[in-house]
């Protein structure tokens, strides 16, 4: 037999703000791996249309938009078809408001876990925002679809994607743990969600374009990270407008703040979720 | 740092000064009128927030406050298997969440050396959309296993739980009793330095309960350190090699699990258990108020203590009962054991109905001797009173406490314990090939 090392843990009350422990994190991999999994397996289990679903969702929400913003409303759509000038935000939204849904329902949902094992609890708002990802690159795809279709040629801003990936995936993560954490506390984090998501898409540019935003709010309207990754995904597959990179930045910014802020207090939180959940 | 002392190297898991708080609810106050119902309901959000914030914050020591435990200590040894007993609410359930980090203590600190695995449920995560397959990886890595250790151990958790062809079937389509099966299976192959279980085994028909604890006796002879929090006692006695008795979140009583065990049925009082029979104490007749038994006490002061007995000793009760009549009766005297299982049985007419005993008006002093060969061990006394046909009087079950000692009537050691039986029977024997 191979001798180990032995491992002592040492179990007290703790005191603080504390951050995340990563290298645990690292350790329960799997945990996550199969967490994500079930995630995805269980969402589309026992349907006709499986993952198919993840591009009729905001196909069929686009349609709608473009008979209402685009044609009776006649909101602008900086010179491209109104379908893919918001297939194209609908896709990174749709992920954004999805992980915002699935995330703060996560510890919820599984507080029979929380209570009867112990695993680093973040594990579960994290697979909860990366099952979603099978969605987004399924999505994204369509919008690969779409650019065929009308003959759109991505300019060599794409290369910027995976920075706008990150600011994206780190405003979810963020706010996946300060709401999930705050739900099993306070329960009234669903009912807001519920309308909340639908809100706050009027706060994105997501059925208008960015440029219809009044000069003297832009910079506030910047602060919201959704807005520059919206308006950098537009640029960089539709070309409609140069690479906004003053949102980038703000945008980007503010998503380190509330994903540092998340880090520090679900792990704050964590201690009372077994006794409260 | 210190170098650590060499004796704590032996010890799995050190708790210090351990407690835990929680806040209970209080019922509120009532409003009397119309108009104080509408400013309480309009101030509800307030009152609520307030009341959610608390649950996780302690200020001041107000009445809401309740200690699950307070000031815990003790020491587990490595390969030692610790059987924790109590009463529903005595905070085991809270002392093995804070053991396996599902919650945090409120004060005091615990030390273990080694590799934690818990089972406080079977099955938890399982989802009913997935099949038993993908819910095996999911359970496993869930109690702390990698994918390498599950995929090198599936086909062991697949035979052990019996499943068979189903294991690809979601397990939503499962009966209860093959999803239970399959759960416990995954937490029977985990392989810790040390295990904490609460109460699994009570799951599944019989045959597979049995399975469930040849399993933990394995574990717990291969020298790994099990704490093991049950209400079964025959279970806690059969593995454990010591036990500890919690009640209001203090260990009152620590020693071998037999001692733990007499000690918890007899409700703490080791001493008063003969005598006077508490006016609260459970009682069953069917001809209220005719014949009561108003005590019973060992009549001899045998060995130590006054309630061991030798192997094969005899054994002699005291008993006083007022009858408000002259009746004739049959009086009929068990011994139970640990478990509350009556292991045998005596009556005073000898099978014969006709064969009454009689009673007198007002208090009757009756002497039972008894002949017994019981096994060493503790046990307590079941006494009935019945009317010839077959309806109790009285009667009360348990009472009282006494041991059977590993000492025969000379003195001589008496080998053979509980684990082998309850009753030794005298038999003949003889080698019939040696007849001529």
């Amino acid at each position: 037999m191979q001798k180990q090392e032995e491992i002592t843990t040492v179990i007290r009350p703790q005191k603080g703000w504390v951050p995340i422990d990563i290298p645990e994190i690292i350790k329960y991999r799997d945990l996550l791996y199969f967490l994500v999994v079930r995630g995805i397996k269980a969402k589309y289990a026992q349907s006709i249309l499986g993952v198919g679903w993840a591009v009729l969702q905001p196909l069929f929400t686009t349609v709608v938009f473009t008979v209402v913003f685009g044609n009776l409303a006649k909101v602008g759509s900086d010179g491209v078809p109104y379908v893919i000038f918001s297939f194209t935000a609908m896709v990174p939204w749709n992920y954004f408001s999805g992980t915002l849904t699935d995330s703060s329902n996560s510890l919820v949902a599984n507080a029979s876990m929380i209570t009867k094992v112990y695993f680093p609890r973040v594990v579960l708002p994290l697979a909860s925002i990366f099952s979603r990802l099978l969605d987004f690159l399924i999505g994204f795809i369509a919008v690969g679809g779409f650019m065929i279709y009308y003959q759109f040629i991505p300019s060599l801003n794409a290369l910027f994607i995976p920075l706008l990936l990150i600011i994206l995936l780190l405003t979810s993560i963020g706010l996946g743990l300060i709401l999930s954490s705050m739900a099993v506390q306070y329960r009234d984090v669903k009912h807001v969600m519920t309308f909340l998501t639908s809100l706050l898409m009027y706060a994105a540019p997501v059925v208008y374009p960015a440029s219809l935003v009044p000069e003297k709010w832009i910079f506030l309207y910047s602060l919201n990270p959704m807005v520059g990754v919206i308006e950098g995904f537009r640029s960089a597959l539709l070309g409609t407008q140069p690479m906004p990179w003053e949102s980038i930045l703000w945008g980007g910014l503010v998503a380190i703040m509330i994903f540092v802020f998340g880090a520090y207090y679900f792990k704050k939180m964590e201690r009372v979720f077994a006794d409260v959940a | 740092m210190l170098p650590e002392k060499s004796s704590n190297r032996n010890l799995a898991i050190e708790v210090l000064k351990l407690s835990k708080r929680y806040r209970i609810g209080l019922a509120e106050e009532k409003q009397e009128t119309l108009a104080l119902q509408l400013v309480h309901l309009v101030k509800a959000p307030i009152r609520n927030f307030l009341k959610l914030r608390s649950l996780g914050r302690f200020r001041s020591e107000d009445e809401s406050v309740f200690w699950a435990l307070k000031d815990i200590d003790f020491e587990v040894k490595k390969g030692e298997v610790l059987g924790i007993i109590g009463h529903n609410g005595a905070g085991k359930s809270t002392l093995l969440k804070i053991l396996s980090r599902i919650t945090e203590p409120t004060k005091g600190e615990i030390r273990i050396r080694g590799r934690v695995s818990s089972l406080l449920e079977v099955g938890t995560g399982f989802h009913p959309d997935l099949t038993g397959r993908e819910n095996v990886y999911m359970n496993g890595t869930i109690l702390g296993m990698t994918r390498k250790e599950i995929d090198r151990k599936f086909e062991e958790i697949h035979s052990f739980s019996g499943i068979g062809k189903y294991i690809d079937t979601p397990v939503k389509r499962y009966s209860s009793g093959m999803r239970v099966r399959l759960a416990f299976s995954v937490a029977a192959h985990l392989e810790p330095e040390i295990l904490i279980i609460d109460e699994v085994l009570a799951v599944g028909d019989a045959e597979f309960q049995k399975k469930c604890l040849g399993k933990m006796e394995d574990v717990a002879g291969q020298g790994r350190t099990v704490l093991f929090v049950s209400h079964n006692m025959a279970a806690v006695e059969r593995i454990c090699s010591r036990a500890i008795l919690l009640s209001s979140g203090k260990i009152v009583f620590e020693g071998s699990p037999a001692e733990t065990i007499n000690f918890y049925l007899s409700g703490g009082k080791a001493e008063s258990k003969w005598g006077k029979i508490p006016s609260h104490y459970p009682r069953n007749s069917y001809h209220t108020g005719i014949c009561k038994i108003e005590s019973i006490e060992l009549s001899q002061k045998s060995l130590r203590d006054g309630y061991r007995f030798r192997f094969g000793e005899k054994i002699s009760f005291d008993l006083i009962v007022n009858s408000s009549e002259e009746l004739g009766v049959i009086v009929t005297l068990s011994f139970i054991d640990q478990t509350n299982t009556p292991i045998s049985f005596s009556a005073s007419n000898e099978m014969n109905r006709q064969h009454l005993f009689d009673l007198v008006e007002g208090k009757n002093r009756i002497n039972i001797e008894v002949d017994q060969t019981l096994l060493p061990g503790d046990y307590s006394i079941g006494l009935n009173i019945w009317d010839p046909n077959g309806y109790p009087y009285d009667s009360i079950q348990s009472f009282g406490s006494l041991s059977i000692e590993k000492f025969g009537k000379g003195g001589r050691g008496y080998p053979w314990g509980k684990n082998l039986g309850f009753v030794a029977f005298q038999i003949g024997i003889k080698n019939e090939s040696y007849e001529t």
